[in-house]
């Protein structure tokens, strides 16, 4: 599948489908995005799982760091990769070895790996690249325009009153918004530069 | 397998703007609130650390302001905006994200007179240098490169002349310079040119002209398109190294390519504090709502005045780009095919007084230092806006002793001809 844009219904139907979430290289650090994502999706109820070898025996947002994912012990529906993209294909490669698969692979914002992913796709595993399942939901329900961001949808309809103040629920009603061609250009044009290179 | 992508039409009157959900109010509410409470302690100290989407305090996000950004975005084709209280701030804090004392810009020298007034004095005495650039001359922004340069700033459709700037040429010295490219929307509105489409990374207005569009509101907007790699160099140390106030964030790693808006609202308007009234938010954004029918009919009206007025006995010259005798014609019908805008000068062949004679005598045109007003506007730029120019300088910007400006407004053609015609034989 094309990974230079995704939309929304793909993302949305990720977001709402998947509860148990395991992200690979959560940091204990609170000024870390992998902190605070972390902290996001636990908030809007996700169950989260920190993967961080280094952190075992202690705990983030009182759920205990597990030092790899075949050391998690139940299945799980999602990985989110938090790490550079010269580490993805060995922690693909223990992906693929997890019975059963989980549904999705995500690697965060300015992570690619077009080889990676045809990998994982090839299993069954649905596959997001470089974006933040934090931006994506707070885009999809539109919590992120109260810092004037484009979030790229509109719509007419009452959103369900979210809990714990949250603005709105990630399942209101939209269709595509405003564009943002010219950046997204751009993400691939460095995409296409970085695998040229590599 | 995309979405569809809605026209500007639908996006002028929807985007950002959705039924509130405890009321149902389908019209923005306005949220005339200085503060938001916090859920707990550590809600709020996820909201101070940029850890959680949410309100804190109108001078940095208000839900009513949020619309309006989010609308500007949309409709230019950028990733995020950031409000403040005028055109003016809008540059004051776009700036601050990129330079620092002892820095340099290069700005076109065909501006609006209060850009180069800023530019010139208040910038300088930062330690901000601008160094300036002839638009009709695209090699001189090249010449103007230097290893302080942080950005390169232009008007799409300049005030007052109504010239147009190549703006895909300056794009081009901007990226070899590794420099954003800086465009000032106003005259224009993303209805008839989108910048960030030819190449612009930072696209700032005055909301007070057009986009608001009815002479009641000021504010300014910037926005990011997104498309700015901040951190390939370390020139921009603000976007890329790890911030103090918050704990060592980094803002492009942490916000992606909508970091600018964010370094704007985050650091700019909170340190400075220019915010946007959400009141004047709420105004501004009804007026955008009618922004393409307004537009195009300010510009039909500028263009039948235009040619009324180069056909008139009295009249020296017309500088209006939407003429297909003016020497901007052809970046107009490139850049701007949709029309040309609504500001233009003219000057009369009796010179300054017949300009003075002609603004006294005007009964429906207004005479005021503004632009952009659903009302037809006329002023005398030598006199008032560019007065503080020396006259090289005002005659270079296009504002010489007999120029008189307009700004159309969306009357009846008809009777705006027949009040020229009569203050001009009076």
């Amino acid at each position: 599948m094309n990974h230079d844009s995704y939309n929304d219904a793909y993302i949305r139907e990720i977001l709402n489908t998947v509860k148990t979430v395991a992200m690979v290289g959560a940091s204990p650090q609170n000024v870390r995005p992998s902190y605070f994502v972390f902290k996001y999706l636990a908030e809007r109820g996700y169950d989260m799982i920190p993967i961080n070898p280094g952190q075992v025996g202690k705990s983030l947002l009182n759920k205990p760091f597990v030092a790899s994912l075949q050391e998690i012990g139940r299945p799980i529906d999602m990985v989110d990769i938090f790490r550079s993209a010269e580490h993805v294909m060995s922690i693909v490669d223990i992906i693929l070895t997890l019975n059963p698969l989980p549904k999705v692979a995500w690697m965060q914002l300015g992570v690619r790996h077009d080889e990676a992913a045809a990998r994982l796709e090839a299993a069954g595993i649905k596959v997001v690249m470089n974006r933040c399942p934090k931006i994506e939901y707070g885009r999809l329900s539109s919590e992120i325009q109260w810092m004037g961001v484009n979030s790229r949808t509109l719509s007419s309809k009452r959103a369900p009153i979210p809990t714990q103040g949250m603005r709105l629920s990630l399942n209101r009603s939209s269709v595509g918004g405003g564009s943002t061609a010219a950046a997204d250009r751009v993400a691939q044009q460095n995409n296409k530069d970085k695998n040229d290179t590599a | 397998m995309n979405d569809r992508i809605p026209g500007f039409g639908t996006l002028a009157v929807h985007a950002g703007a959705q039924p509130d959900p405890t009321t149902g109010a389908r019209a923005t509410p306005i949220y005339q609130t200085t503060s938001f409470v916090f859920n707990d302690a550590d809600h709020a100290a996820s909201l101070f650390g940029l850890q959680s989407f949410g309100n804190i305090y109108t001078r940095i996000t208000n839900p009513t302001t949020a619309v309006l950004e989010e609308r500007v975005a949309a409709l230019e084709g950028g990733t995020a905006a950031l409000a403040v209280a005028s055109g003016h701030a809008a540059q004051l804090v776009a700036f601050q994200q990129l330079l620092q004392p002892g820095d340099e810009f290069i700005a076109s020298r065909k501006l609006y007179g209060g850009s180069i007034n800023q530019f010139s004095h208040a910038f300088r005495s930062f330690g901000w240098n601008v160094v300036w650039a002839d638009p009709d001359d695209i090699p001189s922004f090249e010449r103007a490169v230097t290893n302080k340069t942080k950005a390169i700033f232009i008007e799409s459709i300049a005030n007052p002349a109504g010239s147009i700037t190549d703006i895909e040429a300056v794009a081009a010295v901007a990226r070899k310079a590794g420099v954003p490219l800086i465009v000032d929307n106003t005259l224009a509105t993303p209805y008839l040119i989108k910048p960030i489409d030819h190449g612009a990374d930072i696209v700032v207005h005055s909301l007070t002209k057009f986009l608001g569009g009815h002479g009641n509101s000021l504010g300014g907007i910037i926005v990011d398109a997104g498309t700015f790699d901040w951190s390939k160099d370390g020139k921009y140390p603000v976007l890329s190294e790890p911030r103090p106030e918050y704990h060592g964030i980094k803002l492009q790693e942490t916000f992606g390519n909508f970091a600018f808006a964010i370094a704007c609202r985050v650091l700019g308007l909170r340190d400075l504090g220019p915010a946007l009234s959400p009141f004047n938010a709420f105004l501004i954004q009804t007026g955008i709502e009618t922004l393409p029918l307004r537009m195009q009919r300010h510009s039909d009206n500028a263009k039948a005045v235009a040619e009324w007025l180069s056909a008139h006995p009295k009249v020296a010259a017309v500088n209006y780009s939407g003429l297909s005798d003016n020497r901007y014609h052809a970046l107009a019908r490139k850049y701007a095919p949709k029309g040309a805008g609504a500001v233009f000068t003219f000057s009369l062949k009796g010179g300054y007084d017949a300009g003075v004679n002609l603004v006294s005598n005007l009964k429906l045109f207004s005479h005021l230092a503004n632009v952009g007003d659903t009302r037809s506007l006329v002023i005398h730029p030598a006199s008032t806006t560019h007065s503080q120019l020396d006259d090289e300088a005002k005659t270079r910007s296009g504002a010489g002793p007999d120029v008189v400006r307009l700004s159309v407004g969306i009357e009846d053609k008809e009777d705006l001809i027949a009040d020229l015609e009569q203050a001009l034989n009076a």
